[in-house]
């Protein structure tokens, strides 16, 4: 039993990100030269000041950005190399989005089937009943034959993870999942994320929500102009910042 | 001077008394109609006119649903091509979609008719003749059909690029992150959104294409306004010719319009019936 397929070696992490850039236009370098590995049920969460190139490092993870420079590696697959199909490693990467982007045009259940009977090719019931179970785990199973405009912000986030996670991801991103949501919402997605994390998901989370952090972190990424300034367990980076720009940053939002 | 009327008793109100709501537009336009109707029922010379007029009617509705048929597959490829990844195709389908919209239809219509159809028809009928001995040929009526076709193909390309473009970026970008090619992207959560910003205008330029089927006539083809002139030319009766064919177009344009505005509630109905 030695044969190495990708994805099933666990000697290689889950996502390996090899001195990646990202400049846009001219310019903008919104990434730079980033290294960052996460193993196979690891949970990062990046944080840092807006337009600090959170979201880019975040997309070019399943290439909705195509980097300027480096390499990233998912489940083994070269992202960056013209010979690996995108279409099928990106079904392997679950994405969440702030705004959700939930397709408006069709119900709860439709949004969460679209893609299982496309690109896994699953029949119309199959897909049906991993979308209900799906949506009985983010706690919302009632809701399935809304559509998007009739389900609350915390609502909606809810189905746009269970739509994901419907693919049987191997990885799950997070973009400010609970920014454009009110207050009292917030909690209700965060548990799910919590419950993922406690399942053993790998995620990459961007998040404003440093409790989150706290309780489901191994590993928290500060991001400030384009760069990784420091990585650390969560509370040691929060006790003691070894940075300044770590420090005056959790300065500003802790208190 | 207050921006709000007042009422008898000096207050102000944003109310408006239903005289002022009233569609009295409507009203007239249907008074019109049914005095236009009455003439062609009562008077000879009107009846004359109606007789000579309405055959036209066949070839000016064929013209439109022909003209509209093949410019909404020209609008599909132009309008997608123009959001092509291949630079050839892409550019291409800016190039016609520039220089057709830039030219009057009229000139269009006389160059496409009396100088190109004539030259690609003698080019296919080189090879055509000699290998099949069959001519290709094209009536006038049908160079000038094509010609509106292209000329709202170019037209409709528009609408279609602007429907897919006002889907947001993050509908592709939540398609693409699930697996889905580009091609199932664009098939499965954009164009079915993109629809509902292109069906309204889709039939306006239906409409448009049913009175622009009028300028055939300067290619001869007997349609409504070609048989109303030959009627007030022949006859000297211009009033009756012209006041009947406007009657013919405005009664089939103002019943399109609202068959279009019934259409357009449904669909805004049924995204209400989602809340
Ligand atoms: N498509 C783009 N074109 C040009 N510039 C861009 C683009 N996307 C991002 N940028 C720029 O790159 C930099 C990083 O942006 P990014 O969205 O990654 O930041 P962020 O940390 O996610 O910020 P926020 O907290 O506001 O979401 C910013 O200066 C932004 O203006
Ligand atoms: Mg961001």
């Amino acid at each position: 039993m030695t044969t190495v397929v990708p994805g099933s070696d666990r000697s290689k992490p889950m996502i390996s990100l090899k001195g990646v850039s990202k400049t846009f236009g001219r310019n903008i370098r919104a990434v730079i030269d980033i290294d960052l590995d996460v193993a196979e049920g690891e949970v990062v969460v990046i944080v840092g000041p807006s337009g600090s190139g959170k979201s880019t490092v975040l997309r070019c993870i399943n290439l909705l950005e195509v980097p300027t420079a480096g390499t990233v590696m998912v489940d083994g697959f070269d992202m960056t190399s013209s010979d690996t199909n995108l279409d099928q490693v990106r079904a392997e990467v679950g994405m969440v989005f702030q705004q959700f982007n939930l397709f408006p045009h069709l119900k709860a259940i439709e949004n969460i089937t679209l893609a299982q009977r496309k690109v896994r090719n699953r029949s119309q019931e199959e897909a049906t009943d991993v979308a209900m179970r799906q949506l009985t785990r983010v706690g919302i199973p009632e809701k399935a034959d809304s559509y998007p405009r009739q389900l609350s912000g915390g609502q909606q986030q809810r189905v746009a993870i269970a739509r994901s996670l419907a693919m049987d991801p191997k990885v799950m991103l997070f973009d400010e999942p609970t920014s454009a949501l009110d207050p009292e919402m917030v909690k209700e997605v965060l548990d799910v994320m919590l419950g993922l994390a406690h399942d053993g998901m790998t995620m990459v989370v961007v998040t404003h929500e440093m409790g989150f952090a706290k309780a489901a972190a191994d590993r928290l990424v500060f991001i400030d102009e384009g760069e990784i300034v420091e990585v650390g367990p969560p509370e040691e980076v929060f006790a003691h910042p070894t940075q300044e720009r770590t420090q005056a940053f959790f300065n500003k939002i802790l208190h | 001077m207050s921006e709000f009327r007042s009422t008898p008793d000096g207050r102000i109100t944003d109310e408006r008394p239903w005289w002022d709501v009233f569609p009295w537009w409507s009203l007239i336009i249907v008074t019109l109609l049914a005095w236009m109707g009455w003439q062609i029922i009562d008077s000879p010379d009107y009846r004359l006119a109606w007789e000579r007029i309405i055959p036209g009617l066949a070839l000016t509705l064929q013209s439109t649903v022909y003209a509209f048929g093949i410019s909404l597959f020209i609008a599909l490829l132009a309008g997608t091509g123009q959001m092509s990844r291949n630079v050839v195709i892409r550019n291409l389908a800016r190039t016609y979609v520039e220089f057709v919209r830039g030219i009057p239809m009229l000139p269009l219509i006389f160059t496409v008719a009396l100088i190109v159809v004539p030259e690609l028809t003698e080019l296919l009928n080189a090879r055509l003749t000699k290998w099949f001995d069959w001519e290709f040929k094209l009536s006038f009526q049908m160079r000038a059909t094509v010609t509106l076709a292209v000329i709202y193909g170019a037209y409709m390309a528009e609408i279609f690029r602007g429907g897919i473009q006002s889907i947001p970026p993050g509908q592709s970008e939540a398609g693409r992150s699930l697996g889905l090619s580009r091609r199932q992207t664009m098939k499965s959560v954009v164009l079915p959104q993109a629809m509902r910003a292109i069906i309204p205008p889709m039939g306006n330029d239906f409409i448009a294409i049913l009175k622009d089927t009028s300028l055939l006539s300067v290619l001869g083809a007997l349609e409504i306004t070609q048989r109303a002139r030959q009627f007030s030319a022949s006859t000297f009766k211009f009033r009756e010719g012209y006041f009947v064919s406007a009657f013919i177009y405005l009664v089939l344009t103002l019943s399109l319009s609202v068959l279009l505005g019934v259409l357009e509630r449904r669909m805004t109905r049924d995204r209400e019936g989602e809340r």
